[in-house]
């Protein structure tokens, strides 16, 4: 039964990751990156107790509702773009596509690295830090540039709780998820000026 | 009492309630005092000894323990904490003179403190954890809420973000390499990982495009309290590492890379240097090549290497904060640091003029300057090693050397009948003289910090011994 879970979380991380590459209305990437830290909490729960996994699902709402909140609070930015498919989209997706195929090639190998984590963990762990560095290597936006990188630390994190229990490091890793919100907020404010002036 | 609290939580502390103060004088005074004062106490106050002062007695614990881990900060450390607070010091009183202090100081304490809960945490390699958090502060340091962020804070924010996942991991595999030395696949895995880590975070080759552009598009000095300190810190928390893992210190392929990837720094460092035609990004190349210096250190015999690492340590501080300091004034004063809008700024601004060029050959390691003695017993103990290595080490400093007679030429070259003024305020022009003094003290006198790095080798269990 948890392996069926995990798999679907597998499932919904695909779906996830690859909607926040095409995705440009900010709201849907606010709604899959709270989605996506679901799924990263039902891989988390694999390896840690449900009480310090929740930090992790807690901290990326947290995280997510701070960009989403600054977001809300700003005039659309690339309105232009905003409700269609990104110039590029099939280059997006062949790229997507790419990276779904390199995990499921490497899983195997990366799951004995780390002592037989179990492959949907191993799995989803490394597709999120693939599509993570791809999101990272084809936008300069900053919302998207800290979509990826806490894209990329899911991914990380998700590994890492198959090796590390420690509560420090859980509560560390929880804390730099919400600075890198923070910082993405505050760069998501600064470049737009003029609506902080008129504010 | 004790050392974590006083070495990191104070200064984090100091750090949040200097945040409301706004006056430039005072945070500058205020946060260089409580720097000397940190570094007075971790010099002269043993750690983990009873101190009576009349009928009082004061012990500073060496040890705070944080959701079942442990900060630790033993005795041999204190040098390392006098350094680090008093260089920091040095960087907050002219903080003022750059007009950066409201930004400076009060995150400048807090990256502090987290650099030292870097170096202080236990088990060590959760050191990346402090510092990407040290990283993140540094986002509101750099970038204004007024102005949109350049490429140069994006790019720094990715590569340095994208270090910690290399480190953590990394950290856990070679901890599997001490149980079974003998797996060749798992200790090339967490080699890799280790050294991916690193090239990210003191920004090797090719990964240091960051730099040039976070100089251009930022308050120099600013960008050179970071360029000390995280390069700094990280270079202590790898050597910890090789401390660590006796197979890594051993291991000859370590060597190599180790001073290939210092040559490259130091070569294309000093090469880029030389051609550059922007005051900013020669000193963004000088730092890189500072790097590369340190890598080079840790790649000589570790008896040598490690004394010259710290050695380096003061120059690179007193260097970049001068070079900054003059690179902040100057910028204020013209359209832009590129060669044609600094032309024969000189007569306008002698002292910040002189500042940029003394600190630029400093790091070309000019006779009696204080980057000379550290660079000639690297260029000493290299030449044992491998003639071709110091052959290397020489073009990249005399690229760097270049770029600071291009730099001299450039801002001498005034209209003709130009008169000299100053339009340097008293602050700065203190601030810079004292800076200079320093730079010549350091290169003449060299033993003169050698009671601050003396014992820091003791810090490391096999290092340097």
């Amino acid at each position: 039964m948890e392996l069926t879970f995990a798999w679907i979380a597998v499932v919904l991380m695909v779906i996830t990751s690859a909607g926040l590459l095409f995705v440009r209305d900010w709201r849907w990437s606010i709604i899959l990156l709270a989605a996506q830290y679901l799924g990263m909490f039902v891989l988390t729960l694999q390896h840690w107790p449900i009480g310090m996994a929740s930090v992790k699902v807690v901290a990326g709402w947290m995280s997510a509702a701070i960009l989403g909140m600054t977001r809300s609070g700003l005039s659309s930015e690339d309105s232009a773009d905003e409700n269609v498919l990104p110039r590029g989209w099939l280059f997006q997706l062949f790229a997507a596509a790419t990276v779904v195929l390199i995990v499921a090639v490497v899983t195997p190998g990366v799951d004995t690295i780390m002592a037989d984590a179990g492959f949907p963990v191993t799995n989803g762990g490394l597709l999120l830090i693939g599509m993570g560095l791809l999101h990272l290597g084809i936008t300069a936006r900053i919302m998207h540039v800290a979509i990826g990188l806490m894209t990329v630390l899911s991914g990380f994190e998700i590994l890492y709780s198959t090796v590390e229990g420690s509560v420090l490091v859980a509560a560390l890793l929880a804390v730099i998820n919400l600075g890198l919100a923070l910082v993405g907020a505050y760069l998501l404010i600064a470049s737009t000026p003029q609506e902080t002036e008129s504010a | 009492m004790n050392a974590p609290s006083l070495w990191i939580l104070l200064p984090m502390a100091m750090g949040i309630f200097l945040l409301f103060i706004n006056n430039q004088r005072i945070l500058s005074l205020l946060g260089g005092s409580l720097a000397v004062i940190l570094a007075l106490i971790a010099q002269f106050v043993p750690i983990e000894a009873a101190l009576k002062v009349a009928s009082f007695s004061l012990k500073i614990d060496s040890g705070l323990l944080i959701l079942g881990r442990s900060l630790v900060i033993p005795p041999t450390e204190g040098s390392l904490l006098a350094l680090i607070y008093g260089a920091a010091a040095l960087w907050f009183f002219g903080a003022e003179a750059a007009k950066t202090a409201p930004r400076m100081v009060p995150l400048g304490f807090m990256i502090i403190a987290l650099m030292v809960a870097a170096i202080a945490v236990q088990p060590f390699l959760y050191a990346a954890l402090f510092i990407e958090m040290a990283i993140l502060l540094a986002i509101p340091m750099l970038t204004s809420i007024h102005r949109p962020p350049g490429r140069g804070v994006v790019r720094f924010l990715i590569y340095q973000t994208l270090a910690m996942p290399f480190i953590l991991l990394a950290g856990w595999l070679l901890a599997g390499v001490e149980a079974s030395p003998g797996d060749l696949a798992l200790t090339a895995q967490s080699a890799t990982m280790l050294g991916m880590g690193f090239a990210f975070l003191l920004a090797i080759f090719p990964l240091y495009s960051w730099i040039p552009l976070l100089i251009e598009e930022n308050s120099p000095y600013i960008v050179g309290f970071l360029l000390w300190i995280l390069p700094t810190i990280t270079i202590i928390f790898g050597a910890g590492f090789l401390d660590r893992y006796s197979w890594l210190r051993s291991s000859p392929q370590l060597v190599i890379a180790l001073r290939y990837l210092g040559l490259l720094m130091v070569v294309t460092g000093g090469a880029f240097a030389a051609f550059q035609r922007h005051l900013g990004r020669i000193m963004a190349y000088g730092s890189i090549a500072e790097t590369g210096f340190s890598l080079l250190a840790l790649s000589l015999d570790l008896r040598l290497g490690i004394p010259i690492l710290f050695l380096l340590i003061p120059a690179r501080a007193l260097g970049l904060a001068v070079w900054s300091l003059s690179l902040t004034i100057i910028k204020a004063n013209v359209e832009n640091m590129r060669f044609g809008a600094a032309r024969g700024i000189l007569r306008a601004l002698p002292l910040a003029g002189a500042g940029m060029v003394v600190a630029t050959l400093s790091t070309g390691a000019f006779p009696l300057l204080a980057g000379f003695p550290s660079r000639l017993a690297l260029w000493e103990g290299l030449s044992g090693d491998s003639i071709s290595a110091a052959l290397w080490m020489a073009v990249g400093i005399v690229g760097l050397l270049t770029s600071a007679f291009r730099s001299l030429a450039v801002i001498s070259m005034a209209d003709e009948f130009t008169d000299w003024t100053r339009r340097e305020s008293p602050t700065q022009m203190t601030m810079l003289g004292l800076g200079m003094v320093g730079l010549f003290l350091l290169g003449l006198f060299p033993q003169s910090v050698q009671f601050l790095i003396a014992n820091l080798p003791l810090m490391f269990d096999h290092l340097g011994r």
